[in-house]
Parts: C-alpha cells; structure tokens; sequence
C-alpha cells in the first residue's frame, strides 16, 4: 500500500516539473518573439524615415543620384524581405545600413545641408533608429542564446524535445561596414 | 540573464527585514517606557508605518519629482533625450518608455523613481544634460533604467519608508522623555526595583541608537544597489566608457544640488552631498566612491556581468563579489562596442542654449525668432500684441 503511494508521489512531483519547466521554455519563447517584434517596428521605422530624408537632401546633393538611388534600392529590398527569416533579412538590411552610411558620409561635403533645420531633426531620428535597431537586435540575440541554452541543457532539454520546442535563429547584419561600426557615422 | 534580480533581491531582503525587526524592537519599546505596554507601543509603529508606507506606495513618486521641481518632457521638448531613453529601454527590455523629467539644476545629477516598472519615471537635472554628450547620456539613462528594471526603486522606497518610520518614532520618544513625559512610567517603576531601571536604560540606548544603526542598513542596501546598477548600464549599452566617462564630469562638478536631502539622496546617480577625497569604503555613505566606479568600469574587459564582477574582485579581494550567483550563471559573454559617431565632445554654446531654451519653454515661455536672429522669450503673463526686439528694434506680434 505504502508503494503505491510513493509510486503515486513520485509521479505527482515529476509531473509538476514538467509543467514548471514547460512554462518557463514558453516563457523565454515568448520573450524572443516580443524582441523580435521589438525589431520590426524600428526596421519600419527605419523604411518610414528613408523617404523623407531623400526628399530632404535631393534638393541639396544634386551630383549624388547614384547614392540616392543605391539607398531607396537597398530600402525597397529589405522591404521585400521583411517577411524572410532572420538570417536572409539580416542581410538585406545590412546593404540599407551600408547604403545609408555611404549617403551620410556624402552629405558631410554639404554644409548648406547640414544647417538644415528639417535635416537636423531627421539625422537625430535616424541615428536614434540606428541605435534601436541595433539595441534591440542585441536584446533579441541575448534571449534567443538563453532559449537555446534551455533548449540544449538537461533536463529542460527533454521538456523542449518532447514538446517540440525549436531553437530561434540569430538576427545577424551580415554587411561588412554594418559590423565595423553599428552607427552611422553623421557629424 | 534578465533574471539576476531575483537573488539581488533575497539579499536585500534580508537587510530590509533587520530594519523590520529593529521597527518592532523600537515599537516595543516606546509601548514599555510610555504605555507599560509593549504591545500598545507596537500597535503604535505599525500603525504609523502603515500611513506611511501607503503614503509612499501611491505617492511616492509624485512627492520626490515635486520636492525635486521636476517637470515632465515629450519626445518634441528634447529629441535627443528621448531617444536615448527609448533606446535604453529596448536594450534593457523594458515593457514601457519610463516618463521623463527635467530639474532645472546646474548641479549635474539624476534619479529614477516609480514602485513599478509601468510606472516608472527618470529624472535628470539641466545641469547634466548639457555636460554630456550622446554616449555618457546614454551611460547615464542605462544606469537608471537599471534601478528601474532591477526593482532597486521599489526596495529602497520600502526601506526608506521603514527609516522614516524608525526615525519619527525615535525622536518623538526621546523629545517625550527628556520633556517630562516620563511621569507614567515613573509612577509604574515605583514598585519596581534596580532590575527595571536598568531595562529603562538599555530601552533608551536602544531608541537613540536604532535611527542610526537603520540609517546604516539603509546605506548598505544602496550601496550595492548601485554596483548593479552601474553593471547593469554597461551590459545595456556595451560601452561602459560612456558611463564611466559622464561619472567623472559628474564628479567634477562643485556645484551642490538644491533640492536634495538626506533622505532622497541614496535615489540619486551621484550622492549629492559628497565632500572631495572622503574614505574609501565609508560606513555612512550612500555611494561607492566613485572613483572606484569608474576605475571598474574602465577596467572591464567585455561587457558582461562576468567581466563586471570580475574586475569588482580584484579591487575588493577574491570571493567579495557583487553580482549574484545566479545573474553570473547565465551572464554571457558580451563584446564592446566602438564609440559612437556622435560622442565626440559637444558644442558647448549650442548644447547650453538648447538646455537653456527647454526650460524657458517649459516654464510655458514662448519663443518668438526675430528676423535680425535674436529669440525672444515672452513670459506666460505678457499681454501686450506685439513686441519690440531689444536687438534690432523690430516690432514682432506676440
């Protein structure tokens, strides 16, 4: 009698893991997916401030139509490929970050520009979205490693298996000016 | 990682619970020597703490921005503020943009306030946002949103209410005592022999001296408290040179805040009222000693919670370490990152003329540019519809 109820117990306690350690995988899932809405929205924000500012410089970098065109072009491919995984869209909004560094780097030569009240203010929102773009690719990359971490580790490795838990994807920019300097340089 | 708060906590926890303890003690007290009844007494402390406490919890906030003179901000009032504290918010993973506020300050300094993090709020003096550029701005905010996301605000709001409470019961005990309000427990003490005037004794050391040994706790929960914090920032931002960069210009600074006291002081970055080359490692302050915090800071060789603490041991010896166990074991390596394009030092002419505007702006003064350049500032009460430019002599309408 006395084993039936330590068998009981046994099994009581076991499944009360299983739950406690289930909860907590889709607890850090549901922290990878809200950091990666977190990206999203600036990504967009980012493809928002992209019109204005070329309407803005047009008017005074007359010579420069390649480096506008090459800007609105990468913009328009990410775009496209906002619907990708993490890894293909990393890699298209690294050409935007390394077209967008190539138009700043231009607009220096422009000091008209610079004065510009209009242009002022668009330069602090996009170096502003630069910077959560990559703040919240950082906050993303940190919990999609610890929702790894628990998918691998024991035992929560055997909760995640038997429940078919997948392992996120790292958002990696993958353009070479993107990774030397994650800001674009203005001033 | 996120979850290092939790064993902060317990620790905490167990230095709030001596201040608890030392509530009652005092409580027990006050009701032997003035009641002869030491559960009248704690009655009494619980019932003053409890105003207190829900005082603190539903007003709290609003008392500390408004002894502070502080003045909220949208996104248009300061872009470039705003920004960075949206920023920080993102990298700490915040749920909600934290309010932000303005003292009109030259001392350069800020806090964080809020009993939870969907109602949290950071302060920032004037003074402090023309010092520093985007990189030390963002230091700083990373380092109150810490507070804010380490529940550092909630705790120390716990304490300091259980301070008020020990300190308001203490001096009116001894005020009581020594201005003849003793007659009851004289009466009662007739009957009684040496045995009792002895506990009478040991009651009263025990009352002067409970504000104080509270006072301690207080400052040691603090201290630590910004260790994290500081830890914190530079898991945040990745850059923890920015932080301890607009440390230093903070350290710098001569100038004293107005509108602080002893007992907002612990909420501060920077305690406000820290004399040049105190002690290290002084019992009553509420700070680390800042040089020490940036000597940390620059000494991190990642940026991680590991790289933090790592560094802490080798100041403070092996094994007297910081960061909890548990933050350590998930803390994961963390690279640098390279300043930023925009930290090169400020304009400082622009950067004073930008503050300075704010605050005509927030104090509801409306801006008028005249054509010959100059900004004119008209007051809320001018009435007049127009007005002459002191400068050129002009006549713009209001």
């Amino acid at each position: 009698m006395i084993g039936v109820y330590v068998i009981i117990g046994i099994v009581v306690v076991l499944l009360v893991i299983f739950i406690a350690i289930y909860n907590r995988l889709v607890g850090w899932r549901n922290q990878v997916k809200n950091a990666w809405a977190q990206i999203d929205v600036q990504l967009k924000r980012r493809y928002d401030l992209i019109p204005n500012l070329i309407e803005t410089v047009k008017g005074y970098v007359k010579h420069e139509r390649e480096t506008l065109e090459a800007v609105t072009k990468a913009r328009n491919l990410a775009q496209q490929a906002a619907s990708a995984g993490a890894g293909e869209r990393g890699k298209a909004e690294g050409e935007l970050s390394s077209a967008l560094a190539r138009l700043l780097a231009v607009v220096e030569r422009y000091p008209d520009l610079k004065a510009n009240q209009n242009f002022l203010a668009l330069q602090e929102e996009l170096t502003s979205t630069e910077n959560k773009i990559s703040f919240s690719r950082q906050y993303y990359n940190d919990s999609v490693l610890k929702f790894n971490n628990q998918i691998q580790m024991f035992p929560s490795n055997m909760v995640a298996g038997m429940t078919g838990f997948k392992a996120g994807e790292f958002f990696e920019v993958t353009a070479e000016e993107e990774r030397k300097a994650p800001k674009v340089s203005f001033t | 990682m996120w979850e290092q708060i939790r064993s902060n906590q317990t620790r905490s926890a167990v230095l709030v619970a001596g201040m608890g303890v030392m509530l009652l003690l005092i409580g027990y007290l006050v009701g032997i020597i003035f009641l002869d009844n030491g559960i009248g007494g704690l009655i009494i402390a619980f019932i003053v703490w409890g105003i207190m406490s829900l005082v603190g919890y539903y007003q709290g906030d609003n008392i500390l921005l408004g002894m502070a003179r502080a003045r909220k901000i949208s996104h248009d009032d300061h872009p470039r503020l705003y920004n960075i504290v949206e920023e920080m918010k993102i990298a700490s993973g915040l749920e909600r943009v934290p309010d932000i506020y303005i003292i009109d300050d030259p001392a350069p300094n800020a806090f964080a306030v809020g009993r939870n993090p969907d109602k949290a709020a950071v302060a920032i003096t004037s003074g402090l946002l023309q010092k520093l550029n985007r990189d030390e701005l963002q230091g700083v905010i990373g380092h109150e949103i810490a507070h804010i996301k380490n529940r550092d605000v909630l705790l120390m709001a716990i304490s300091s209410v259980l301070l008020g409470t020990i300190v308001i019961l203490a001096w009116y005990a001894t005020r009581l005592m020594f201005f003849g309000g003793m007659g009851r427990s004289r009466r009662s003490s007739s009957s009684g022999g040496g045995g009792q005037i002895i506990v009478l004794v040991v009651a009263i050391a025990l009352i002067i001296l409970a504000p104080i040994m509270a006072q301690l706790i207080y400052f040691a929960i603090s201290r630590k408290r910004e260790y994290m914090a500081d830890a914190s920032s530079a898991l945040y931002t990745r850059y923890p040179e920015g932080l301890a960069s607009a440390l230093e210009k903070i350290a710098a600074s001569t100038t004293q805040l107005k509108s602080a006291n002893q007992a907002t002081a612990p909420m501060y970055i920077m305690n406000p009222f820290r004399k040049e080359k105190r002690p290290a490692s002084n019992l009553t302050s509420t700070h680390p000693p800042i040089s020490e915090r940036i000597r940390i800071l620059r000494s991190m060789a990642g940026a991680s919670f590991a790289d933090y603490e790592q560094v802490y041991q080798k100041v403070h010896g092996v094994g007297r370490g910081v960061i909890p166990a548990s933050a350590l074991a998930l803390s994961h390596p963390a690279g640098l990152r390279a300043a930023g394009a925009e930290s090169k030092e400020p304009d400082k002419i622009e950067k004073m003329r930008e503050t300075s505007d704010l605050m005509w702006q927030l104090g509801s003064y409306k801006t008028i540019t005249c054509d010959c350049g100059t900004k004119l500032k008209i007051p809320p009460k001018f009435k007049e519809p127009t007005v002459r430019c002191p400068h050129c002599g002009r006549i713009n309408p209001v």
